[in-house]
C-alpha cells in the first residue's frame, strides 16, 4: 500500500509538467478561465509541420546534425580517455580527472564569450563546425566520465588472449574492446548527443542567429507567445530525450542514467 | 576460484603504475579539446575581459573591467539574486532527495518502472521544463485556472505571481524538479551499497527511527549528499535557459546578466560580460572543488560510491 502510494507520488511530481504541455499542443482555442482546451485541434501540428514546415524542418535537421557529430567526435575521444582513466593507474590521473570535469560544470555561457571572437577572427564563427566545436567542450567530456565507468568494470585479459593468438592491436580493438564495450559506447553516444541537443545559449553565441537549431526556434516561439505551438515544439525537442531514456534503460539499467543535465 | 584468480590479476594489472606518458598519449584527444576549446575560450575570456579588445580600439591591459563590474551596483544585486535562488534551490531539493532516497529504498528498491519515472526529468532539457512551468505556474496558467474553477480566487489578478516574480518561485519549481532525482539517485547509491547491518545493529541497541537516521544513515550519505549538492549548486549557479525565460528583468540572475552585457550593442559593455562570466566560472570552480574534497575524504573513509 505505502508502495503504491510512493509510486504515484512519484510519477504525478514527474509526470504533471507535462499535463500543460500536452494540453496546449492540442488545443485549437482555450481562452482563460477554461480548465481545458474548449476546442481541440491538431492546429499547432499543422503549424508546426505544414506552415512552418520548412523552417521546422531546417531546425530539426540542424539540431539533428549538430547533435550527432558532436556525438561522433565525443565518443572518438572518450573512449582512450575512458580506458585510461578506468583501467589503468598512473601519476597525475587526480589532476587530469579534475581537469577533464571541470567543462562538464563549467557554464558553456564562459566558454562561448570567450571564445567568441578568437572563431569569428578564423572564419568559423556563425558556421556548423564552430558550434560543434563550442557543443563539444560540454560533451565529450560527458562522454570520457561514462567510458571511465565502463572501463572500470572492462577485463582487459580477453584482449591478451587475443593478442596470444596474432592478432593485431587493431583486430583487438575492432574485434574485442569495441564488441565489450558496445553497451557503453552507445550510451556514451546518447548522452553526447542529448547533452549537444539541448544546448541553447553556446550555440546562440557561437551561431549567431545563423546556425537556426531546436532550442533558439523555441525561444523565439516563446517570446512570439503562441502557446500551442511553442507546446508542440516543446514536445518534438523532448521526444529523444524520452526515447534516449528508454534505449539506455535496456543497455544498461539505471546506474549509469545519473548525471544528465 | 578461477574467477577470483582473474580478478586477482586484473586487479594488479589496474594498480601497477602505468607510464604517464603512454597515458597521455591515450587522452590526447580529450585533453586537446578541453585545454584548446575550454582552456582556450576561459583564457581568451580573461584577455578580453582584462581590455585586449583591438576591435574597439583597446589594446593595453586593464583592470577597469573587473574594477567596474564589481562597483557595479546592479552586479551585486545580480550575485545576491543568484546566490540566494542557487541555495534555496539546492537545499529544498536536497531535502526532499534525502526523504526520497529512504523511501525509495524501504519501498520501492526494485521497481523498475518507478525507477524509470524517477530518470525522466534526467534527460529533460531544462528548456523544456521551464516552458512547462510558464504553462502552469503563469497568471494565466494551469493552477491559476484551477483555482479559479474551484471558487479559490475571483480572477487571474489574485492568482499570486510565480513566474518572472521576485522571489523566483517559477525557477525554484523548474530546478528543483530536474535536480531531486539527480541528488536522490547519488544517495540511493551509498544507502544501497551500505546495506543494512548498522541500522540492525542501532534498532537491537533500541535507537528510535530519529536517532538511527540522525546518528547512522545521515553520516554514511552525508559525503554523498554534499557533492552532489555542490554540483546542482554549481549548476544552478551558471545556467542560463531556466532564469532567462522565468526570472523577472531586475534584477537579474548573474549569467542573464553577463549574456545581456556581452550582447549589448555599447561593445564596451562587451568586457564587463565576460568578466562577469569569469566570475560565475571561479564560483563554479570553487564549488565543484568542495564536492571533489568531499568525496575523496569519504573515499578514505570508505562509504563513497
Amino acid at each position: 500500500m505505502k508502495r503504491v502510494i510512493f509510486g504515484s507520488a512519484v510519477a504525478v511530481a514527474v509526470l504533471l509538467p507535462f499535463v500543460p504541455l500536452a494540453l496546449w499542443a492540442f488545443s485549437s482555442r482555450w481562452f482563460y478561465p477554461h480548465l481545458l482546451p474548449e476546442l481541440w485541434g491538431l492546429r499547432a501540428w499543422t503549424y508546426v509541420f505544414d506552415t512552418a514546415g520548412a523552417q521546422m524542418a531546417e531546425a530539426l535537421f540542424q539540431s539533428v546534425r549538430v547533435a550527432a557529430v558532436t556525438a561522433i567526435l565525443s565518443v572518438i575521444g572518450g573512449v582512450p580517455a575512458g580506458r585510461a582513466l578506468g583501467l589503468y593507474h598512473f601519476r597525475g590521473k587526480d589532476l587530469l580527472s579534475v581537469i577533464l570535469m571541470l567543462p562538464i560544470i563549467v557554464p558553456p555561457l564562459c566558454v562561448a564569450m570567450g571564445l567568441h571572437l578568437w572563431l569569428l577572427r578564423l572564419g568559423i564563427a556563425e558556421t556548423f563546425g564552430g558550434v560543434v566545436l563550442v557543443h563539444l567542450t560540454a560533451c565529450l567530456p560527458y562522454a570520457v566520465f561514462v567510458m571511465w565507468g565502463v572501463f572500470s568494470n572492462y577485463n582487459p585479459e580477453f584482449e591478451d588472449q587475443a593478442r596470444s593468438l596474432g592478432a593485431s592491436p587493431l583486430k583487438v580493438v575492432v574485434r574485442v574492446m569495441i564488441p565489450l564495450t558496445f553497451p557503453g559506447i552507445v550510451v556514451a553516444a546518447l548522452f553526447s548527443f542529448l547533452l549537444s541537443w539541448s544546448q541553447y545559449l553556446s550555440t546562440l553565441i557561437i551561431g549567431g542567429g545563423k546556425i537556426t537549431t531546436l532550442p533558439i526556434l523555441l525561444f523565439a516561439l516563446m517570446a512570439s507567445g503562441d502557446r500551442p505551438v511553442a507546446a508542440a515544439v516543446s514536445i518534438v525537442f523532448v521526444a529523444p530525450a524520452l526515447a534516449a531514456l528508454a534505449v539506455s534503460a535496456r543497455y544498461l539499467g539505471s546506474r549509469r542514467m545519473m548525471g544528465v543535465w | 576460484m578461477m574467477t577470483k584468480q582473474t580478478t586477482a590479476v586484473s586487479e594488479a594489472r589496474t594498480r601497477t603504475l602505468q607510464r604517464p606518458a603512454a597515458m597521455i598519449g591515450l587522452m590526447a584527444p580529450a585533453l586537446a579539446v578541453v585545454a584548446v576549446l575550454f582552456g582556450g575560450g576561459l583564457a581568451l575570456g580573461l584577455v578580453q575581459s582584462l581590455g585586449h579588445l583591438p576591435a574597439a580600439g583597446m589594446s593595453s591591459l586593464t583592470l577597469d573591467h573587473f574594477t567596474h563590474v564589481l562597483a557595479d551596483p546592479d552586479f551585486f544585486r545580480s550575485l545576491g539574486l543568484t546566490l540566494y535562488l542557487s541555495l534555496t534551490s539546492t537545499l529544498i531539493a536536497t531535502a526532499i532527495s534525502v526523504s526520497a532516497a529512504l523511501a525509495f529504498n524501504a519501498l520501492a528498491g526494485r521497481s523498475r518502472v518507478i525507477q524509470f519515472i524517477f530518470q525522466i526529468p534526467l534527460t529533460v532539457p531544462h528548456l523544456v521544463i521551464a516552458v512547462a512551468v510558464v504553462f502552469m505556474l503563469a497568471p494565466n496558467g494551469l493552477l491559476s485556472r484551477l483555482l479559479l474553477n474551484l471558487g479559490l480566487i475571483d480572477s487571474s489578478a489574485a492568482f499570486p505571481l510565480l513566474v518572472n516574480d521576485r522571489w523566483g518561485f517559477g525557477i525554484m519549481a523548474a530546478y528543483i524538479w530536474k535536480e531531486v532525482p539527480f541528488i536522490t539517485l547519488m544517495i540511493l547509491a551509498v544507502l544501497r551499497g551500505a546495506g543494512s547491518e548498522l541500522l540492525d545493529v542501532g534498532r537491537t541497541l533500541k535507537a528510535g527511527r530519529w536517532q538511527c537516521f540522525r546518528h547512522i544513515t545521515l553520516p554514511i550519505i552525508f559525503p554523498s549528499l554534499g557533492a552532489a549538492g555542490l554540483i546542482v549548486f554549481a549548476y544552478t549557479f551558471g545556467a542560463f535557459e531556466v532564469p532567462y525565460l522565468l526570472g523577472q528583468t531586475y534584477p537579474m540572475m548573474l549569467p542573464v546578466w553577463a549574456y545581456k552585457s556581452y550582447s549589448d550593442v555599447d561593445l564596451l559593455s562587451r568586457p564587463e560580460g565576460i568578466a562577469a562570466g569569469l566570475v560565475i566560472a571561479a564560483v563554479v570552480t570553487a564549488a565543484i572543488a568542495m564536492a571533489q574534497g568531499l568525496t575523496q575524504a569519504a573515499r578514505r573513509r570508505g562509504v563513497a560510491l
